[in-house]
């Protein structure tokens, strides 16, 4: 369906080629997952299967690519949209319509369906989509994993053969990500659709690929495979394929259900062994409080009287669903929005209250989108920028940054940077104030794992020092590694707030691997159960 | 306000143009008179027609909208004829201290008399722009302007394309700058002065930019711009539709201009919206799209379309007939009356109250989701 022939990409201004000597054959029907590092060429890969890389990014494009046949060199992306669907990583950018009908229909029209045929695969899409409630919704009004469904529906509807997705669920909830892997898994098994996707979070989708290919980036030739055979020495790997090569099990359990089914001796081993060591509650001292705070966005409540209490040198996970209210509660703490009723408190002062340049000393927050926090053309004009906002010494916020990142220089843009590399620069600027109380908002989009174990130790590093430190995360996995406490909101209500063990351990949506695999075990991580058969 | 939700379910929405049309009527009406009991009827019936019909979207909101600014537009025009207005004879209410101008500035006039006379003028003018205003808010209010764009010939369609993109990153522009302004807080900065303006900018256009080439990357891989016609056939085609379009505002213009010469009037007007016909009808031949749903046009559209015509007609035909019933003196000053011919035609243009379909309401649950606090963006058109 989908053949690549000693395919080279470059593009143009750079010397090295993205991909290099690229064969890979996809046939009809096959689901495989493309995975590697970020920034090593997974997206211009997808990209290359309808022509968008070279006929709309420009670059050199050697060898061959085909799709049904059609040659991309001879066929313009638009020309190859009746059998290539492509999803972008942002589904809300990608909308051209405004409504939910509309927009699953603007692909057929540009390819001329008839208007009768065109009515009758809307509706079944809806039906498809689970969908048909908000047919008439605009699209901005939607949830992150509805609008996710829609964009994929939206290029299912011309009745493509091959669909193309990139980190369809990198920016989803738990469960609005399994919506959306179930609409997939639904797609391949009962249409026959053949996919190819990339992303991140290997835990939630390795189990359903057919096949792996891994991206190793620097032009080096693809690793493709089955799934257990590929990551049995891939540099990326889910917790429960760790824990599948630490208890040394051939094959590989890509699955939760996999793992569990063998885990029975190393259950066992593990109840002989010593329990994993659980922080006690953190007794520093009060840095930040909310009582009672209710908010609310034209007059629907987004915090229904929530009391949070912040120690220093604790680590807290927020969570709960998109829309649960973590970044308005985030907002009122860092003093972007005041509560309409209770009070918010941060090392004593109201920070809504506080002129901006007492605001920093007192608490930072990197938002979602770290780029934001940076405005200036060079990373050293950044770090000088911030050292004279927060009033200290020069180099102390390249000091921070350049400890946390490797491989970057100060002369470099902040938009050149690696979405690692632009996290630790908005890290780094928000800590040159060294803040009592530093907030980050959904900190692992876009980070693959080594950039994840790079974020773990800053944030370890940054509870050692005193600092008490929130996390608004859908990540699980990253919740479970660093965190002693985590805070469960629905609906604007605190519905748990305990140690992480005790929350995370029973809770269907917000256990991690580990946690599943061993349940009722109260082992989180890989790192947890290797300490623990080594002391055993 | 409460509703009374109609027995009928809802069956479709009328199509935009029809609407458009309807306005437009009123509002040719409404150029032709300075009858303040005529234009007062013009508003009303505007007014009934959209609280009957209009639906609880965001752009149903524009009537009120329009009404202010005409409220606003009749407010400057009384506050210019009090201040500079040419003097105008007659009762003298209040008098203004006069400031003397040099030679170079003859014929204007600060301060002065003024009169009742010039007063009630400057009242009728202003509330005749208020009410020709108020006609394209009615028109904005009951016909979702996206829909309208969706209406347009397949060859317009890449500039319908342009416009509704638009539409929808002016909203994402306003949240993308309440965003950087928080993040900006977040830095400890006060945002003020060129620097403050730059700061902002940078990444707001920043963004604006990645999004838009996203958003050309989506349209290309769906298929935007499949089959579409050869250069030369459609560099043709454009330049008959702008040609015809020309015309077309020429030949309003004359019509709605009393003073111009008729040949100006209907003559151009038949033959712009002609040669734009052709120019439209070549360049949508070659087209290759088809539409979803497309606004159907049954009776009911024709009905609304030329009750707002014989509205048209009725204030036209009346102001042949009987020129200062629609024009009412002010110097002298003579009180205005109710022609019976213009005042049926305008009734009449109630009809689309009760013969186009009942709106849909329906009520959305929106939750905020992004961080910081997105901006309640109202959709203004």
């Amino acid at each position: 369906m989908i053949t690549f022939e000693h395919v080279g990409i470059r593009y143009t201004g750079s010397d090295a080629p993205v991909l290099s000597g690229v064969d890979l054959h996809v046939p009809e029907g096959e689901l495989v997952l493309v995975v590697g590092r970020t920034g090593s060429g997974k997206s211009t890969l997808l990209r290359a299967v309808n022509g968008l890389v070279p006929h709309f990014t420009g670059g050199l494009l050697s060898g061959r690519v085909t799709v049904a046949g059609r040659d991309t060199r001879e066929h313009r992306p638009r020309d190859l949209a009746d059998v290539v669907g492509y999803v972008g990583q942002d589904p809300l950018s990608g909308f051209v319509t405004d409504t939910v009908e509309e927009e699953l229909a603007y692909g057929m029209e540009s390819l001329g369906v008839p208007p009768e045929v065109m009515r009758r695969r809307v509706e079944e899409m809806l039906d498809v989509l689970g969908m048909a409630a908000q047919r008439g919704r605009p699209l901005v009004t939607l949830s992150a994993g509805q609008q996710q469904r829609v964009a994929i529906g939206s290029v299912l509807t011309p009745h493509p053969r091959v669909l193309v997705l990139d980190e369809p669920t990198s920016a989803l909830d738990p469960s609005a990500a399994e919506d959306v892997l179930a609409l997939l898994q639904r797609l391949v098994h009962d249409l026959g659709m053949t996919v190819l996707m990339a992303e991140h979070r290997l835990e939630r989708v390795v189990q359903y690929a057919d096949r792996l290919v891994l991206v190793p980036g620097g032009g080096r030739p693809l690793v493709v495979g089955a799934p257990a055979d590929v990551l049995a020495t891939a540099p990326v790997a889910p917790p429960v394929v760790e824990l599948g090569r630490l208890a040394g099990w051939t094959p590989l359990p890509l699955s939760v259900r996999d793992a569990r089914r063998r885990a029975g001796e190393l259950a066992a081993r593990l109840g002989a062994a010593p329990v994993p060591f659980s922080p006690p509650p953190a007794t520093g001292d009060l840095v930040a409080e909310v009582r009672g705070a209710i908010v609310r966005y034209d007059g629907r409540p987004a915090l229904r009287g929530v009391d949070l209490q912040l120690r220093a040198g604790e680590v807290v996970a927020l969570m709960g669903r998109n829309g649960a209210g973590k970044s308005t509660l985030l907002s009122t703490l860092v003093g972007l929005r005041s509560p309409d009723a209770g009070s918010v408190r941060v090392a004593g002062e109201d920070p809504a209250a506080l002129p901006s340049r007492e605001l920093v000393r007192r608490v930072g927050m990197v938002p979602q989108e770290p780029g934001d926090l940076l405005y200036a053309d060079t990373v050293g004009q950044e770090c000088a920028e911030a050292d004279r906002d927060a009033g200290v010494p020069a180099g102390t916020a390249y000091a921070v940054f350049a400890g946390l990142v490797t491989g970057a220089t100060p002369g470099q843009h902040p938009r050149d940077l690696s979405e690692g590399q632009r996290l630790a620069l908005a890290l780094a600027v928000v800590l040159a104030g060294r803040p009592p109380v530093v907030l980050l908002d959904e900190p692992t989009r876009g980070l693959d794992y080594p950039g994840k174990a790079a974020l773990v130790q800053v944030l370890r590093g940054l509870a050692a020092d005193g600092h008490a430190v929130v996390l608004a995360t859908h990540d699980v996995e990253l919740a479970a590694t660093v965190t002693d406490r985590t805070v469960v909101l629905a609906d604007g209500e605190v519905v748990s707030d305990g140690p992480s063990r005790d929350v995370v351990v029973s809770s269907p949506a917000f256990a991690p691997q580990v946690a599943k695999v061993l349940a009722p075990l109260p082992w989180l991580t890989v790192a947890e159960v290797a300490a623990s058969l080594k002391a055993g | 306000m409460t509703w009374h939700l109609p027995a009928l379910p809802h069956l479709r929405a009328l199509h935009p143009g029809a609407w458009w049309l309807w306005a437009t009527g009123l509002a040719t009406a409404a150029s032709r008179t300075t009858n303040p009991l005529l234009l007062g009827l013009i508003l009303a019936v505007a007014g009934y027609v959209v609280a009957a019909r209009r639906t609880d979207a965001p752009w149903a909101r524009a009537y009120g909208f329009y009404l202010r600014m005409g409220l606003v537009v009749v407010a400057i025009r009384v506050v210019f004829a009090i201040v500079v207005g040419a003097p105008v004879p007659g009762h003298v209410l209040v008098h203004l201290p006069e400031v003397t101008l040099p030679d170079w500035a003859a014929g204007v006039r600060l301060g002065g008399d003024v009169t009742l006379e010039g007063l009630l003028g400057a009242v009728y003018a202003g509330l005749q722009l208020a009410t020709m205003l108020t006609c394209v808010g009615a028109a904005n209010a009951l016909a979702n302007p996206r829909r309208l764009l969706r209406a347009v010939p397949g060859a317009l369609y890449e500039v319908g394309v342009a416009v509704v993109v638009a539409l929808s990153f002016t909203p994402q522009l306003v949240e993308g700058v309440t965003r950087v302004r928080a993040a900006r807080r977040l830095r400890g900065r006060v945002h003020t002065g060129m620097r403050g303006l730059r700061g902002v900018a940078m990444p707001v256009l920043e963004g604006a930019l990645e999004r838009s080439v996203d958003l050309a990357a989506a349209m290309d891989a769906r298929g935007f711009g499949r089959g579409a016609a050869e250069p030369g056939a459609r560099r043709r085609s454009g330049a008959l539709t702008l040609v015809g379009l020309l015309g077309v505002c020429v030949g309003l213009y004359g019509l709605m201009d009393a003073t111009s010469p008729t040949a100006l009037g209907l003559p151009v007007l038949v033959v712009g919206a002609a040669v734009a016909a052709a120019g439209l009808t070549l360049g949508s031949r070659r087209s290759t799209r088809s539409r979803y749903r497309p606004d159907l046009w049954r009776a009911q559209e024709w009905v609304v379309s030329c009750s707002g015509l014989v509205a048209a007609l009725g204030v036209l035909i009346g102001a042949a007939l009987d020129p200062a019933a629609l024009a009412p003196s002010t110097s002298p000053l003579v009180a205005p009356t109710l022609p019976v011919l213009p005042t049926l035609a305008l009734l009449v243009a109630l009809l689309p109250a009760w013969v186009a379909p009942p709106p849909e309401r329906h009520v959305e649950a929106v939750e905020p989701e992004s961080s910081p606090a997105p901006a309640r963006v109202e959709e203004v058109v």
